[in-house]
């Protein structure tokens, strides 16, 4: 028996916010996270902005020795799972051999990482941490979130680049689908706003070199140069209808299709023929029967990276036919940056509350219309919205899709 | 300053609650875990001047000082 799954729960820190509400707020009013880099000191670097959470008070959520001994990415994680748990009231009221945990990271604890490599170089191998290796690798937020929340049931920590959590979100609405667990918290942290992974990043020619806070990210713009590094935590309670209705949940939506695809073309490029993110596309709104006609909200990759926008826009051609040109699409990175590990799960938040709420957020810092690029990107004003559906769509290094179509939530 | 002293001292540095600690407190009922305890072994190193080779899983601190107190001597 195929089972419905809703979501019920949102936790985020965001460089939008530091809670979902200060977040969707931002969001809806096109305010962005973007700025100065100040994480460090860019000084020799070609990046000077990042978008940083900034003024998160961990101490509201976590004791002094868990700030200590988890990495900043696992931190994210934590905080976004605690305020998630809490606003779905699932705690307790789930048996916990019944409750998973899909928390990923496209990178993990690279800063504690690097950090035990100057004590190793410094000090030799006895200065090195009984804490880096539990601190660093990258499923440790899934188990420390699961210590923390008492989930019992399946986790699994989802490694597909900037389509983690994407896939996390998906996969865990596989499983509560197909009857392996009721409640599942699913989603993705990153803390990677650090020289190494911004000077590889840089290398690889994936980063704005755009010095402009404002229009550094302009994702579908004609003069895009790179992505915004970005980073946080986002995670949804993703659980199965009748256990929801059972405890009077708030349902935010209803998640209906999934897809998961690989180009298997190359380790960073999108397959310029946007094979691999169209099956996606289309595997995810085939299995929800989702109608364009009835109102579909895009909420694209849009990383502002020159072939990414231009490979999405032919995909959604590809998936969705004329159709594609009636959907209103936004990168909501144009304001959250990308935040790499945590984007997909910051996006399928804003399907959620742009379903709820009936609001689109814009793409902002666009102003030049790019010819590969010709479809309805919601540019700079936020707009009402009235339809039934929203797709989310996230691509990975490594050649990773992933699509994600919600509804808004009806009893029948 | 007495070797339990300069433990205590290090210990404050982990949010231990400090006043209460007799050498019968085990690391356990200060939520100091075996990672934990590598990690102060480590940080008295410095603090002594000595290399100790963790092979001992001391339970409490009287333990962890008498530990220290045969590498130093």
């Amino acid at each position: 028996m195929e089972r419905r799954v809703v979501i019920t729960g949102l936790g985020a820190v965001s460089p939008v916010g530091n809670t979902v509400q200060e977040s969707w707020d931002s969001l809806k009013t096109g305010r962005s996270g973007i700025g100065m880099l100040t994480k460090f000191d860019a000084t020799d670097f070609k990046v000077s902005v990042a978008a940083e959470v900034k003024g998160l008070d961990l101490s509201l959520y976590l004791e002094k020795p868990e700030i200590r001994k988890n990495d900043l990415y696992t931190q994210y994680a934590i905080v976004a799972a605690i305020q998630a748990v809490a606003d779905s009231g699932i705690e307790g009221r789930i048996d916990p051999e019944r409750f998973g945990v899909y928390v990923g990271s496209g990178i993990g604890g690279i800063s504690t990482t690097i950090e035990n490599e100057h004590k190793l170089l410094e000090g030799g191998p006895r200065k090195v941490s009984p804490f880096m290796v539990p601190m660093m690798i990258s499923n440790m937020a899934a188990g420390v979130v699961s210590i923390k929340c008492n989930a019992r049931g399946p986790v699994l920590p989802v490694v597909t680049a900037c389509a983690t959590s994407t896939t996390a979100i998906g996969e865990a609405y596989r499983a509560i689908r197909h009857g392996y667990a009721d409640g599942i918290i699913a989603g993705g942290s990153e803390a990677a706003t650090m020289p190494l992974a911004v000077a590889g990043f840089s290398s690889c020619m994936a980063l704005s070199k755009n010095p402009d806070p404002v229009t550094a990210c302009r994702p579908f713009d004609q003069n895009r140069d790179g992505f915004v590094i970005g980073e946080g935590g986002v995670v949804l309670i993703v659980e199965e209808l009748e256990h929801a209705k059972a405890r009077g949940a708030h349902i935010y939506c209803e998640l209906k299709g999934y897809g998961n695809t690989s180009d298997a073309y190359h380790i960073t490029a999108p397959d310029p023929e946007a094979g691999g993110i169209s099956r996606a596309i289309r595997m995810a709104m085939e299995q929800a029967g989702a109608l364009p006609e009835e109102g579909l909200y895009i909420n694209a990759h849009g990383t502002s990276t020159h072939l990414n926008d231009k490979t999405e826009s032919i995909a959604f051609k590809m998936a969705l036919g004329e159709a594609a040109y009636r959907c209103p699409i936004s990168s909501t990175k144009s304001m959250t940056g990308h935040m790499l590990g945590a984007a997909g799960a910051m996006e399928a938040l804003v399907c959620a509350k742009a379903l709820e709420d009936g609001i689109i957020p814009p793409t902002i810092g666009y102003s030049e219309p790019d010819p590969d690029c010709d479809l309805d990107y919601v540019p700079n004003q936020a707009r009402i919205f009235d339809g039934k559906w929203a797709l989310s769509t996230s691509l990975g290094f490594g050649g990773h899709n992933g699509a994600l179509v919600f509804r808004k939530y009806e009893e029948a | 300053m007495s070797t339990f002293e300069r433990v205590v001292k290090i210990l404050a540095e982990y949010d231990v609650e400090t006043d209460a600690l007799t050498p019968e407190t085990t690391f356990e009922s200060i939520g100091l875990d075996s990672l934990a305890i590598v990690e102060i072994l480590m940080n008295c190193e410095d603090e002594f001047g000595v290399e100790i080779e963790l092979e001992e899983n001391p339970k409490t601190i009287g333990e962890f000082v008498a530990l220290l107190d045969s590498i130093v001597d």
